[in-house]
């Protein structure tokens, strides 16, 4: 009996591989490296490690022009993929300069085991985002959150930290229960795991608008729903944000919403066209949930990590206002909105991370006072994030909802634009907010005084990781052209 | 005598518009990055200003007037799939209001660096940025593009108002910022439903729209940006707590970037939606003038009759531009440069006399002429050119509007005329409450004349104003190519 292996294109996965080797070399670190250098030694790996996921990611762009499915069918081989891999290692590299002086800065019991955990997850990431099988999908997505798990448990000194990782656990099983059964049900509907098989079957055999069909898509919408933080399967969000370390509050909601979205799209253009007027409204309808409760919950928050989780949410609802258009320009529209959204999510956390270990105690609108004057590099940054969030022309966050309102607009969807507006209007509010507590109110009035007194610890890695954020955010607006051409042949890989 | 033949002046100078916006944003990069001292930090944005009204007069005088179209264009692709572009130029009105713009901006920043405001390098930063974004709105010929400079003014204003500003602060920049946001996103939605539709974010290509909704979504931006009655809300607050150069800005500059944009934008791109809409925007114009009027004569401050009579300025400017005629368009640009002036120079006293008494409140004050010949010759005049007494460059401006919307029914000019009545009461009532009548109790000897630096920041906007007062044919006649300006709006400026 011969068993014929299947043709394994490694060029496909050399970016996945990259990280997996990377984790694998940070995890040996964390019991044969000294403790002395396993800080230093894990977070270079883990650099080097996503340097070379960019480097494949670029070059598998470059030379995936014409897509086509690798090792029999089950990875996609696109320039979808790969610049979504690119956005994920990109959050991955700052990831680690945030993590290496800020994951467990009390001891360096399970700093290795971080950097492995986290270089795991953007890996199961990348794979995730190429899969073309419902299989390959469910397992990749459960490869990145059960990483993911970890690491918002990871920090257990933190108060909260534990909480946060058994509360994602149980919700986020939940979610890919909910995907699990929904890729049940179409595989029992249409006898296809892949993605282009099921298309194709739903046309041969006329299941457009088979019950069993449509009940297994909503449930993957659902399922999709969980991991991209989306109303109204979103509760889990503001608490995990807040209880996780912020280094890994930056990293998921960055790098989860980029994954969740990139490969929404990819499934529902690739397995479903003929259900797009079903996926199309209950996207939009999901844009408009996640835009309201997303914004006004995030209107009485005082603490800024969890007005930030809920900012996150309304963010997956602008974002789903392009996937929801379903179009070339909602394609192009959600790439640039990932793109750009990324940097300053991951960005606005990172700066919070920095305020957090200065004051000992979780950032508050009231303990902000006075950051913007003391810290006139974050300050400003962070000013430029909270602008770009609520889409002044501040940044690329001002392009991206004119491009996710255009797209809704070409599809007809006038009054998606309206409430696209309305919800920026009232965001406003609660990003102002910030702003003004950073530099509109003196920290003398309010007494807030750092741990121990003394000037802040120079954080040289977290500096840079913000300017990089900065320089993404504010960059894409005028770089519109390229980043959107970037994004037109990535789109192009998928049928439409 | 045979006419000299005229050299063909090759125009060149096209770049001047990039860097007219790009100067100052760039000089605030610079501000922001370099530790330099506070005097350093001032002395750089004074430079910067000055260069800027220099660049100004360099483009006004090659400017050609008589030549239909854009002129000192520049065009780049920015967002190529949806049709938007990097498209900067200037017509005649717009190079009036751009210098307004460099020309106040330049007082305000020099009087900033006069009061040695605190946080130096943050504050000259954002004026500079205010600078470039408000200069952007004026030459900006994309819709898109003409939004991002219309919300990126917001900003700089925004902490320049909440950092800078009285104790009141808080609650007005909120109350500012909510309110004009409110106006201008709906703004985008408008613009992002007629660039998608015609295919093109072009102001210059693009094709008229018969759209009221559109039509109504631009609007209701400018009018709170101007603003015009009931959309006033924001305005007492925010002039009352932001720093007075600030108010200066935002009464004197910022203001007309609504009422430029009802010509630019919604008048010349919504032809049929502008005459059905006509008597309701003449209304609000109307009510805005009188209402406003009768609010600055009740004012108790200083700072609140000039701010109140800006909201009757900007309602005078809507009557010219609504009435649609010649004189109605050349009044109107007329009016925004004169009524910018005016009201920059006013804001800047008050902010003098605020200085030397620690109030504004007309009970506290009084008999300040006495002792105090520059503060009361300089006051005497801006407030007198203000009430627009005949000969005045206000008084041009005001006619040719009056005439303009006579010419449209007799009665808009006639509540106009009204209204002038109302601005000379209360003018004279802030004056003598200033300066003549008892000497109020804040006044005190220690409270000097205004000092070189002041009046050297001071004298040259009333000498501008002067010098429109001799000749106001200079703006009113050099606003629209042909002089011809309801073709020249019909035509949309091509």
């Amino acid at each position: 009996v011969t068993i014929h292996t299947p043709h394994v294109d490694w060029f496909a996965i050399s970016t996945i591989l990259a990280l997996l080797g990377a984790s694998f070399v940070a995890l040996l670190a964390a019991v044969l490296v000294p403790r002395a250098i396993r800080r230093p030694f894990a977070a270079v790996v883990s650099l080097l490690g996503f340097a070379g996921g960019v480097v494949t990611s670029i070059w598998l762009y470059v030379d995936s022009a014409t897509p086509h499915a690798a090792i029999s069918g089950t990875f996609e081989r696109d320039r979808w993929t790969a610049l979504a891999q690119l956005v994920i290692c990109g959050i991955g590299f700052v990831t680690t300069l945030v993590g290496w002086e800020h994951i467990a800065s009390g001891s360096d019991d399970h700093i290795a085991e971080f950097f492995s955990l986290l270089t795991a997850s953007a890996a199961g990431m990348a794979f995730f985002v190429g899969s073309a099988n419902l299989m390959v999908m469910f397992l990749s997505l459960e490869w990145f959150s059960i990483a993911l798990y970890v690491m918002c448990a990871i920090d257990y000194d933190i108060e909260g930290s534990l909480e946060a990782g058994l509360k994602y656990l149980i919700i986020g099983s939940f979610g890919s229960a909910a995907l699990l059964f929904g890729c049940a049900l179409v595989y029992g509907s249409t006898n296809r795991i892949d993605f282009t098989g099921i298309a194709a079957a739903v046309g041969s055999h006329g299941l457009t608008g088979d019950a069993l069909l449509v009940l297994g898509l909503a449930m993957i919408i659902a399922g999709l729903g969980f991991q991209s933080s989306s109303a109204p399967f979103h509760m889990w969000t503001p608490d995990v944000y807040e209880g996780a370390p912020t280094t890994v509050t930056a990293f998921m909601s960055a790098a989860t919403k980029v994954a969740a979205f990139a490969l929404a799209f990819r499934l529902l253009r690739t397995a479903f066209p003929q259900e797009e007027h079903l996926w199309s409204w209950a996207f939009a309808g999901i844009a408009v949930a996640s835009l309201a409760i997303g914004n006004f919950a995030a209107l009485v928050q005082r603490n800024v990590k969890r007005m930030l989780a809920y900012s996150s949410i309304s963010h997956a609802g602008f974002i789903l206002i392009g996937l929801s258009a379903g179009s070339t320009l909602g394609g192009r529209a959600l790439m640039y909105y990932l793109i750009v959204y990324s940097a300053m999510a991951f960005g606005s956390f990172a700066v919070l991370a920095a305020r957090e270990r200065e004051l000992g105690a979780p950032v508050t609108l009231d303990n902000l006072a006075g950051f913007g004057w003391e810290r006139p590099f974050l300050g400003v940054a962070m000013w430029f994030f909270l602008f770009g969030f609520a889409g002044l022309p501040v940044g690329g966050g001002f392009v991206a909802k004119f491009y996710v309102l255009s797209a809704a607009y070409d599809h007809g969807w006038t009054w998606l634009v309206i409430v696209g507006v309305i919800a920026t209007l009232v965001s406003l509010y609660y990003y102002l907010a910030v702003v003004r507590a950073m530099y509109m109110r003196p920290s003398e009035e309010l007494r807030v005084a750092a741990v121990g007194g003394g000037a802040p610890a120079a954080e040289p890695f977290l500096h840079v990781a913000v300017a990089a954020a900065l320089v993404v955010s504010v960059g894409s607006l005028f770089a519109v052209g390229p980043l959107i051409d970037l994004a037109k042949h990535a789109t192009s890989a998928l049928p439409f | 005598v045979p006419a000299l033949p005229v050299p063909e002046r090759e125009v060149t100078v096209s770049t001047f518009t990039s860097l007219l916006v790009w100067l100052p944003i760039g000089a605030a990069l610079v501000v922001w990055a370099l530790p330099l001292s506070r005097y350093a930090t001032g002395a750089l944005a004074v430079l910067v200003s000055l260069v800027e009204v220099g660049i100004w007069i360099e483009q006004a005088t090659r400017f050609d007037f008589d030549r239909h179209g854009l002129q000192f264009e520049q065009h780049h692709s920015w967002i190529s799939d949806l049709g938007v572009s990097y498209h900067l130029g200037e017509y005649g009105f717009s190079l009036w209001l751009v210098g307004l713009t460099v020309v106040a901006m330049a007082a305000c920043i020099g009087y900033g660096f006069w009061v040695g405001r605190d946080r130096a390098r943050a504050y000259f930063g954002l004026m500079l940025f205010l600078t470039g974004a408000t200069v952007g709105v004026f030459v900006a010929q994309d819709l898109l593009l003409f939004y991002a400079f219309f919300e990126g003014m917001l900003i700089p204003l925004y902490v320049l108002v909440g950092v800078w500003g009285g104790p009141g602060r808080l609650g007005a920049t909120v109350k500012f910022l909510i309110y004009t946001m409110a106006g201008s996103l709906l703004m985008l939605a408008a613009l992002i439903v007629y660039g998608l539709k015609v295919g093109t974010f072009d102001l210059v290509d693009g094709p008229t729209s018969p759209s009221r909704w559109i039509f109504l979504g631009f609007m209701l931006a400018f009018v709170i940006k101007a603003p015009l009655f009931p959309f006033h809300g924001w305005l007492p607050d925010a002039y009352r707590e932001a720093p007075p150069e600030v108010t200066a800005v935002l009464s004197g500059v910022i203001a007309k970037a609504g009422t430029y944009g009802m010509l630019r934008i919604a008048i010349a791109k919504f032809p049929e939606p502008t005459s059905y809409y006509r008597t309701l925007m003449l209304t609000l114009a109307a009510l805005a003038l009188v209402y406003g009027s009768l609010l600055a004569f009740r004012s108790p401050t200083l700072r609140g009759v000039v701010a109140y009579s800006s909201l009757a300025q900007s309602g005078l400017i809507a009557l010219g531009l609504f009435s649609g005629t010649n004189l109605g368009y050349d009044g109107a640009v007329l009016q925004m440069v004169a009524h910018g002036l005016v009201s920059t120079a006013l804001f800047l006293i008050a902010g003098t006399v605020e200085r030397r008494t620690t109030t504004d409140q007309f009970s506290l004050l009084g008999g300040m002429a006495k002792g105090r010949p520059a503060l009361a010759t300089l006051l005497m005049t801006v407030g007198i050119i203000s009430l627009a007494v005949p000969g005045s460059a206000s008084f041009a401006g005001e006619f040719l509007i009056l005439a303009g919307a006579f010419q449209r029914h007799w009665w808009w000019a006639a509540i106009g005329a009204g209204a002038i009545v109302l601005a000379a009461m209360y003018m004279l009532r802030a004056i003598s409450a200033v300066l003549h009548e008892a000497r109020g109790s804040t006044v005190t000897d220690a409270a000097l004349d205004l000092r070189p630096g002041e009046l050297a920041l001071i004298v040259p906007l009333v000498a501008a104003l002067l010098f429109l007062s001799a000749w106001p044919a200079g703006v009113s006649h050099h606003a629209f190519a042909g002089d011809n300006p309801t073709q020249v709006v019909k035509g949309q400026f091509r």
